[in-house]
């Protein structure tokens, strides 16, 4: 290949804001409950019904926007988006196009590239559609409208990104600032955080942007990386072979590894949008934007310097703790109970980062008391358990969360201190292991490790390793 | 005389001292209804049944001391645009030929607070999309004064089911006039109010950013009574006011002693019925005789109204229509592959001629690349319009001038012309676009015996000064029924 391409790429992120209720009603945000229990005439369209805004999305909006460096519009209203589709019960949406909440900011990131600041277009605020369920028996569709009017974001940057890594990083830097500010979980597996991908390729140098797509369905950071890296090979092998991109919607397949046109710009809609006359505009006064500014929580990067100012962490810890605003949070938790932050510190970072690794999670989806593992902590600490045995405990607290205090009770974990019992038992294994004795008496260091070993696994694991390693040596040397 | 002659406030009163009972109102209302309707078609649904039930539980809570207000008893009839929970709501289309709401509209339920016994709905046209009630699905309604002609519209059964005495007072919604033109054309009297004074929670939109609720009954009294209980500030509709100053029977004053009363001069030009400006005329005189000032005035832009009110109300009802689409409610289209194809049939099947003229012209108007063209402009003329009434409420109280160009047309004259059919909402439409409170008050009749109705309209929440002024017209002249209601209750010994 003799041409160098550069990829741009903006992003069109969606985020479920945290509210109780909908944006335009008083029914549950919540997710599960049998389908349309979480309707009212107004979320499932019913004639004569109208919307009535929900403070709360503003204020959630809006605080994205400051966090984000966005100016924004004091005066801002709402659009009705018209087309036709059955989850969509009015078959218009309220969003909004004219006058967007926020415009023009701009949030940094860091990659191996260096430090680099990615704009934003704009934030609107929007409702969420309902959901369609195929019903393959009986051969029909029906419709769950207990989604429908969930509150959204829509995020849209401009095309200031270059690559996978750039996208990835802008995404973790949207997720913790709107996480650390109680505006949404963000999960993407969950839907509550959802991108899509607009791509374009062009010659490096070359003036003008190329013909971009919209890539949808992206559920995984690592699907949009794989998506990001596929679609510019795509449109690179186009291009090389004299052929024109097309702009259109292209759905990612993450099983496949592949995309296909959904649609192209031609049958693209026409919305018609206009202001909708249900709602009145949104006046947000000098003195709302300065209460939301003030009541803004600590965000990652004053976190980070606490962790290390006050709990006298590792930088490395407090970037791993602080990366997600849950772990930062059961790490507080945690620590306000047992002190001791190293150590909780070191649980969270080794043991709770494996198995969360293991089994494909990220760190919102621990549901474990702090307290639980507090108490571990504390267990350890008075020796009442070793840290072999800790850890499976730790294993059962991040699983089902079990009351570790109980847990080491019930199953007879707790270290033994009865050397009288102990030095029994490592006579036995001393007798039953003549060749062993030999080789340590012989100079064979090792062949002392392999008694401490056997009679740990003669003690259940709940001996103090410390104690038989003391006692195996001085039977030893009699 | 007939109790059915009898106003909404004078039943009110009579029930309250015992003298006559609900459930007598009620029977009368409804044998009205059957001995007429053949030949008016003022409703699309009659309760009878549920009306009767309510009868009797209304009288207890009268006798118990419940319910107390001037309209506890009163049986009306609600235009079949507003919801009403469990009973067919269908804006006289077939798009919503089977539809039973969940819930009740706010005005509706004021009402039924206050003791309304609701008789029926009243038919329209389809989805207040007219001016005649002749775009009906369910067919016209015909004017009580001669069942030739039409009642006018979007309120036609309403104005009809009033003047014909099949209900003591009924709810109507204008949009461009679709209260003030029928009462009008039915010689009786009705008030459009200051946008988001009445909630518009369950009224089914047609231009939600136009769309109100109001009265339509014999008299000024009564109307004032019932804006009283219909007004109310609703959380539940983002474009209510709350207001202060709903006292509207306190305005019921004969005096307009100093009050100024401009004419303008653009409602009496070209177009307007010879015999109409006569009496609109004369009523003016009326009131000058009683001390008013009156004078003439040029308004202006008169002639933008129509095009910037066309535009702006398609624009939103194509918008507000397109969730009647066979999915969730209402008609469905018997056979169809896949989802577009039923979308498309049932609103081809759905849908009447004037309601499908109306979706096309909205959406085209919002189409990409129109839209600054004629939207944006239709707004821009509104804002315009709204301020050429500022400048004149600052000189005058009240404006004064013809409710509609002509009298009642004969059935079938208009529908063949639609341009012509919108000509005759020059005089309402600007009063809707500029959210001012609108009143129509009969001041006689023309040379073949059909009513002409006066409009005045007032200053943005200024309902009083035209409440006052209506009425001290009244007082100077006597309510008429038609010969066909009195004949009717006559036959039926009533």
């Amino acid at each position: 290949m003799s041409k160098q391409y550069e990829t741009v790429i903006g992003l069109e992120v969606h985020v479920e804001l945290a509210t109780k209720t909908k944006i335009f009603c008083g029914c549950s945000t919540a997710f599960g409950g049998a389908p349309n229990t979480h309707t009212c005439p107004v979320c499932t369209g019913m004639p004569g019904s109208l919307p009535v805004l929900n403070k709360q999305v503003v204020e959630y909006a809006l605080a994205v926007g400051l966090a984000t460096n966005c100016s924004i519009n004091q005066y801002c209203k709402f659009d009705r988006k018209n087309y036709f589709y059955p989850d969509n019960p009015q078959n218009y949406q309220i969003s909004q196009l004219y006058l967007p909440i926020c415009h023009d900011g701009w949030v940094e990131i860091e990659t191996a590239g260096g430090k680099k600041k990615i704009g934003i277009h704009e934030i609107h605020m929007e409702e969420d559609a309902g959901k369609l369920v195929h019903d393959e028996w009986e051969d029909c569709s029906l419709v769950d409208y207990n989604r429908s009017g969930v509150p959204l974001i829509e995020i849209v940057s401009e095309p200031d990104m270059r690559s996978a890594d750039e996208v990835i990083a802008y995404l973790e830097k949207l997720r913790l600032i709107i996480q650390y500010l109680g505006a949404s979980d963000c999960k993407l597996q969950e839907g509550s955080m959802r991108a899509d991908v607009n791509l374009s390729v062009r010659e490096v140098g070359a003036p003008a942007f190329g013909t971009r797509t919209e890539m949808k369905n992206l559920n995984s950071f690592k699907a949009i990386a794989r998506a990001i890296e596929g679609e510019r090979a795509r449109q690179i092998e186009l291009l090389e072979d004299g052929k024109n991109v097309i702009q259109e919607t292209r759905r990612w397949d993450d099983n496949k590894e592949a995309s296909h046109a959904m649609r192209s710009k031609e049958d693209a809609q026409d919305y018609r949008y206009f202001p909708d006359p249900d709602l009145v505009p949104v006046m947000i006064s000098d003195e709302w934007i300065a209460r939301v500014k003030a009541s803004q929580p600590e965000l990652r990067t004053e976190k980070l310097e606490r962790y290390q100012k006050e709990f006298g962490l590792p930088q490395y810890d407090a970037e791993i703790l602080t990366g997600s605003k849950h772990l930062a949070d059961i790490f507080e938790q945690t620590t306000a109970v047992c002190g001791k932050p190293k150590e909780v510190s070191n649980w969270l970072m080794t043991d709770a980062m494996r198995l969360l690794k293991e089994q494909e999670q990220e760190p919102e989806d621990m549901h474990f008391s702090p307290e639980h593992l507090a108490k571990l902590v504390e267990l350890v600490d008075k020796n009442v358990i070793n840290r072999t045995v800790a850890r499976t405990v730790f294993e059962e607290i991040f699983r089902h969360d079990v009351e570790p205090e109980a847990y080491v009770e019930e199953k007879g974990l707790k270290v033994v201190k009865d050397e009288g019992a102990l030095k029994t038992k490592i006579e036995e294994i001393i007798a039953a292991n003549p060749q062993s004795v030999a080789d340590f008496k012989a100079g064979k260091e090792k062949a002392m490790g392999f008694l401490v070993g056997q009679t740990m696994r003669a003690m259940k694991g709940k001996a103090d390793p410390a104690v038989v390693n003391t006692l195996v040596r001085e039977l030893l040397s009699r | 005389m007939s109790i059915l002659n009898l106003t909404a406030v004078e039943l009110g009163k009579k029930i309250k001292a015992g003298e006559v009972t609900v459930v007598e109102a009620t029977k009368a209302a409804l044998a009205q209804i059957q001995a007429l309707e053949p030949t008016l078609n003022s409703y699309v649904t009659v309760d009878a049944e549920g009306a009767m039930k309510r009868a009797e539980e209304v009288q207890k809570r009268i006798d118990d001391g419940t319910l107390t207000g001037p309209l506890a008893g009163v049986p009306v009839a609600i235009k079949d645009n507003m919801c009403t929970e469990g009973m067919l709501t269908t804006c006289s289309s077939r798009i919503l030929y089977n539809f039973k709401p969940t819930y009740t509209a706010e005005a509706v339920l004021n009402l039924e607070k206050a003791g309304a016994v609701i008789l029926g709905k009243t038919n329209m046209d389809e989805f207040a999309m007219g001016s005649t009630t002749e775009t009906s699905a369910f067919g016209e309604t015909r004017n009580p004064w001669n069942p030739e002609h039409v009642p006018g519209g979007s309120s036609g059964g309403s104005c009809a089911a009033v003047a014909a005495n099949e209900c003591f007072y009924a709810l109507g919604s204008d949009t461009g006039g679709s209260i003030r033109q029928p009462s009008s054309f039915c010689g009786v009297t009705g008030i459009k109010p200051t946008y988001g004074t009445v909630s518009r929670y369950g009224l089914i939109a047609y231009g939600s950013s136009l769309d109100q609720i109001g009265p339509i009954a014999k008299d000024v009294t009564d109307c004032a009574a019932i804006l009283e209980v219909i007004a109310s500030y609703d959380k539940k509709d983002s474009t209510s006011v709350k207001r202060e100053d709903l006292d509207f029977t306190s305005a019921l004053v004969d005096d307009v002693k100093g009050m100024r009363i401009g004419i303008p001069r653009d409602y009496f030009g070209e177009g307007l019925d010879p015999e109409v400006k006569k009496a609109v005329l004369q009523a003016a005189e009326v009131l000058r005789e009683k001390g008013a000032i009156v004078e003439e005035f040029d308004l202006s832009l008169v002639e933008y109204a129509i095009p910037a009110y066309y535009v702006i109300a398609s624009a939103e009802a194509s918008s507000n229509l397109s969730r009647f689409d066979g999915v969730k409610y209402g008609y469905r289209t018997k056979e169809y592959e896949g989802l577009h194809n039923m979308y498309k049939k049932s609103r081809s099947e759905g849908f009447g001629a004037e309601v499908k003229r109306r979706i096309m012209l909205g959406s085209f108007v919002l189409s990409s690349g129109y839209y600054d063209a004629y939207y944006l402009k239709a707004l821009r003329t509104k804002a315009l319009i709204k301020k050429a009434f500022d400048q004149a409420f600052e000189k005058y109280d009240v404006i004064l001038g013809p409710a509609a160009p002509s009298t009642a047309p004969k059935l079938g004259a208009s529908l063949s012309d639609p341009l012509q059919m919108y000509l005759g909402d020059i005089y309402t439409i600007s009063v809707n676009l500029a959210g001012l409170p609108g009143m129509t008050v009969p001041c006689g009749k023309d040379s073949k015996g059909l009513p002409i109705g006066l409009q005045l309209i007032g200053d943005c929440f200024q309902e009083k000064k035209i409440i006052r002024a209506g009425y001290a017209y009244e007082c100077s002249r006597s309510y008429e029924t038609p010969e066909l209601a009195v004949k009717a209750a006559e036959q039926e010994g009533r």
